[in-house]
C-alpha cells in the first residue's frame, strides 16, 4: 500500500503555484512539511469537516489561481454533503485530494466507514463531481498527477494509503496568523 | 379575503447593500424570509449563489472567500444556527470578519411550538461563539442594520449576525 507522505509529495510535484487548504490532523502535517510551511497553505488543526467548503470559497474568489484541498477520509466524512455543494458550483480551478487511510488518526486509530464499506470516490461521483479517480498503487500516480494538473471541471482524487504516521512536524496553530499570511500572499500575487 | 399587500421593498434594498459592500459570494440554506436575496443572488452574474447542504458549510465558504480576498455572506434561518457552532470556532480562533443574516423563528408571535427551542437559543449560542448579534425589527432597521454590520465586519474585523425578527417578517399563521 502507498505511504501517505511520499505519495502526497509526488502528487504535489509541480504545484508550487497552487493555493492549498488542508483539513486537520495528518493532512495538515503532511502539507506543511511538503510545502515547507509556505503561506500559500492554510493548514488547520480544528474545525473538522471545513476544509472543502473553505477551499470552495477560495476557488470562487480567485478563479485565476488553482486551488487544492488536501484532507483525510474522516475529515471529509464529517461533512460529506459539501461534495454536492462543490459539484453544483463546479469551479474549474479546484482539485480535492483525499488521503484515505480508513481510520481516525488523531483519536486512537478507530476505523472510519471507508475501512469497510464506504467508497468516497463513488460518493463524490454521486454528488455530481465530474472528474474522479481512485489511486490504489504506484501505477495510478501518473494519471492522478495529470488529473490534478489539467484545468477543467472540479476533480476529486481519492488516494488509498496505508495507516501510518504523517510527517513529524509541528504546524503553526495560530489561526489568525495563518489567515493573515495566506490572504496577504493571495492579495500580493494579484498585482 | 383581504387584498394582497404590495411586495415590500426592503429585501431589494438589503440586496443593494450587499452589492454596495462588494459581496460576491452568497452562501445559503433556503428560507422564505431570504427568498428575494437568494433569487437576486442567483440572477446576478457578478455573484456566486451557493446553496449549501447544511449551514456550517456556509461558514467555511465565507471564510474561504475572505482568504481569497473576496466578501461573502451566509443566509440562514434560526433553526440552522445550531448547525454552525463548531465551524464558528474557525471564525473566532482565526479572527475572520464574518457576516450572517438570520431569519428568526421561535420568537415574537410564533405559533409552532417546535420552533422555540432553537429560536430562543440563537442569541445565547451565537454570543457564546464570539459573534455580535444585532436585531432588526422594521424595514428601515433591516437595511440600516445590514449596512452597519458591514462596517463592523469588513472594517472592524468582527463577526456579526443580523437577526431579521418576526416583527419584521411576520409570524406564520397556522
Amino acid at each position: 500500500m502507498l505511504e501517505r507522505t511520499p505519495t502526497l509529495a509526488t502528487l504535489l510535484q509541480g504545484t508550487d503555484d497552487r493555493l492549498i487548504v488542508s483539513g486537520l490532523g495528518s493532512a495538515a502535517n503532511d502539507v506543511a512539511y511538503i510545502t515547507d510551511f509556505s503561506p500559500r497553505a492554510f493548514t488547520m488543526d480544528g474545525v473538522m469537516g471545513a476544509a472543502t467548503s473553505i477551499g470552495l470559497g477560495v476557488a470562487l474568489a480567485r478563479p485565476e489561481r488553482e486551488v487544492l484541498v488536501v484532507t483525510g477520509d474522516g475529515e471529509l466524512l464529517m461533512n460529506v454533503g459539501t461534495l454536492a455543494t462543490v459539484a453544483v458550483q463546479n469551479p474549474q480551478n479546484l482539485r480535492i485530494i483525499v488521503l484515505d487511510n480508513g481510520l481516525y488518526g488523531l483519536t486512537g486509530g478507530q476505523r472510519t466507514a471507508t475501512a469497510t464499506v464506504t467508497d468516497l470516490e463513488a460518493m463524490a461521483r454521486g454528488a455530481g463531481i465530474r472528474r474522479t479517480m481512485t489511486v490504489r498503487g504506484e501505477e495510478d500516480l501518473g494519471r492522478a498527477r495529470e488529473l490534478i494538473a489539467t484545468p477543467g471541471d472540479t476533480a476529486f482524487v481519492l488516494v488509498k494509503v496505508a495507516p501510518g504516521p504523517a510527517a513529524a512536524v509541528r504546524i503553526d496553530r495560530d489561526g489568525s496568523r495563518l489567515r493573515t499570511s495566506f490572504r496577504t500572499h493571495v492579495l500580493s500575487e494579484r498585482s | 379575503m383581504s387584498a394582497p399587500a404590495s411586495a415590500p421593498t426592503w429585501p431589494e434594498e438589503v440586496y443593494q447593500v450587499l452589492r454596495a459592500h462588494e459581496v460576491t459570494q452568497v452562501a445559503y440554506v433556503p428560507d422564505a424570509g431570504h427568498k428575494h436575496l437568494i433569487d437576486s443572488a442567483i440572477a446576478d452574474p457578478a455573484v456566486h449563489a451557493i446553496p449549501c447542504t447544511t449551514e456550517e458549510e456556509g461558514v467555511g465558504v465565507v471564510a474561504g472567500a475572505h482568504l481569497g480576498g473576496a466578501v461573502g455572506v451566509l443566509l440562514m434561518q434560526s433553526s440552522g444556527v445550531g448547525n454552525t457552532i463548531n465551524f464558528l470556532s474557525l471564525i473566532q480562533h482565526c479572527r475572520f470578519p464574518f457576516l450572517t443574516i438570520v431569519t428568526m423563528r421561535g420568537d415574537y408571535g410564533e405559533q409552532n411550538p417546535w420552533q422555540y427551542a432553537a429560536g430562543q437559543a440563537v442569541e445565547p449560542t451565537l454570543r457564546a461563539m464570539g459573534l455580535i448579534t444585532l436585531r432588526a425589527d422594521t424595514p428601515e432597521d433591516a437595511v440600516r442594520t445590514v449596512d452597519a454590520a458591514f462596517g463592523m465586519t469588513e472594517v472592524g474585523g468582527q463577526a456579526v449576525a443580523v437577526l431579521l425578527t418576526q416583527r419584521l417578517l411576520g409570524a406564520k399563521k397556522f
